[in-house]
């Protein structure tokens, strides 16, 4: 195992410059799971991240949120505002595994391992994030919705790293996570959803799933029906939609039928009175 | 797990880490109160480091998947399994492990039933002791939501909460 251990993200940017297939490394929560089974990992080459503080800030301005790339959940959990402008972000974080996984793994992490089951992503998504990619010739914004492109593949380059996360401060008269697991705490998601409705008129929606296709899937056809104001009785009624936006599969963690049956129900449930054209 | 594994490199020095010494990595850091210098394998994960190298058994190796808490340490503060740390990512920082924390604490577990077969109550105790040094966080997070990262397989949460409770002195923990 080869690790290269940058002191700034300039020296990060260059090693990643002249070595294509590094794997950047934050808390490394996920990537030491059974580690000592996992030998063919063992001899790939990682770029420890970890000790780049530059990375691991905070910072509120006039319209958004950013967080560096090394934030982990326990700094949001720990942020004074972080509660009133994303409630999300910390409901989210609460259910990521417990503090112990809470204070190593990151946001950035979250979203850079490409889980379709990661947690912190949805809640970005649904505050409409934007991802830094940075490299030696500077620094893009993705939507994190554009981010990904297939199963564990995104659009970042090799030679880029994620440096920061961005949310824009915006209303929200609605907000809510719903994660579904086997059991309350210490779950990998079974299905999970992150919807927010921005006050600002016409309201927009947003309506994000995690763990029922290759990536976390924004729901542009939930979205539309939302948008659309169409009548909805039960929890039936969002089953076209739902077929058009996710595609889940039977797993070892559950069924595609339970997890698109639980969907709807997720979607139903919350949504019931909070528009009038849905009760 | 395998500690003889290919080379490491180390091309650029880290203000803690210094160079590669044999494919390894030559880390400094504090240790439950004292300096610690070795050189460690990359693929080395800090639980095996503490029990195999520096003779600190007292963390378990349970899940090793980050999940069942009984390897739980203290890494700069904050609770961690050290079966998903790296060790080279603790250089530069304070680790502290049961064997840091004085048996006499356990005195009000025992009272409880805390502990049964024992496996979990090393990390149990860890992470309890950590929100008895840190117990505003029982402003925002109920016991049981902090000790949801450490499991028990005898069942004895109760035990284990009312234990914490008389020994952190807060009653926050409640029943679900």
């Amino acid at each position: 195992m080869n690790v290269l251990l940058p002191n700034s993200l300039a020296e990060a940017c260059d090693f990643c410059a002249k070595q294509p297939d590094l794997i950047p490394l934050a808390g490394a929560t996920d990537l030491l799971v059974h580690w000592p089974l996992r030998q063919a990992e063992h001899d790939k080459t990682y770029l420890d991240l970890s000790k780049l503080q530059e990375l691991r800030t905070i910072t509120w301005s006039a319209n958004s949120l950013t967080l560096g790339a090394l934030t982990t959940y326990w700094d949001v959990l720990q942020d004074p505002r972080a509660k009133s402008d994303f409630p999300l972000l910390i409901e989210s974080a609460r259910q990521v595994g417990a503090i112990q996984i809470q204070s190593r793994g990151t946001w950035a992490g979250n979203i850079a391992n490409g889980s379709p089951a990661a947690d912190g992503v949805p809640v970005l998504m649904a505050y409409d994030a934007s991802v830094a990619l940075t490299s030696k010739s500077g620094t893009r914004s993705v939507p994190l919705h554009e981010y990904y492109t297939g199963y564990r593949k995104s659009v970042r380059r090799s030679d880029e790293l994620i440096s920061a996360i961005s949310i824009p401060l915006r209303r929200y008269d609605f907000a809510v996570f719903h994660k579904v697991g086997a059991r309350r705490a210490q779950a990998i998601t079974k299905i999970g959803l992150a919807m927010t409705r921005e006050s600002a008129k016409p309201a927009t929606w947003r309506v994000v799933a995690n763990s029922v296709a290759a990536t976390v899937k924004r729901c542009a056809a939930v979205e539309n029906l939302l948008h659309a104001g169409a009548p909805i009785r039960k929890p039936e009624d969002f089953a076209a939609a739902i077929a058009s936006d996710v595609t889940p599969i039977d797993d070892i963690r559950s069924t595609a039928d339970y997890r698109r049956t639980v969907m709807a129900r997720l979607l139903y449930h919350s949504l019931k009175g909070v528009s009038p054209a849905i009760s | 797990m395998g500690f003889a594994t290919s080379q490491s490199s180390m091309n650029h020095q880290s203000t803690q880490s210094s160079a590669t010494l044999n494919g390894t990595i030559a880390i400094r850091f504090t240790l439950n109160g004292r300096e610690v210098e070795i050189a460690v394998d990359p693929t080395e994960r800090l639980l095996d480091t503490l029990r195999y190298r520096l003779n600190l058994p007292g963390s378990k190796e349970g899940c090793g998947e980050g999940e069942c808490g009984a390897c739980t340490v203290t890494i700069d503060d904050l609770p961690a399994n050290s079966c998903l740390v790296p060790t080279f990512q603790v250089r530069g920082c304070n680790v502290r492990t049961i064997e840091s924390i004085p048996t006499s604490s356990l005195q009000p577990m025992l009272e409880t039933g805390a502990t049964q077969c024992g496996a979990c109550t090393p990390g149990v105790v860890v992470t309890a002791n950590w929100i008895k040094e840190h117990s505003s966080v029982l402003a925002s997070h109920t016991l049981r939501a902090l000790m949801a990262g450490n499991l028990c397989r005898c069942t004895g949460y109760d035990g284990i909460i009312d234990g914490l409770e008389k020994w952190i002195g807060n009653p926050k923990g409640g029943r679900p």
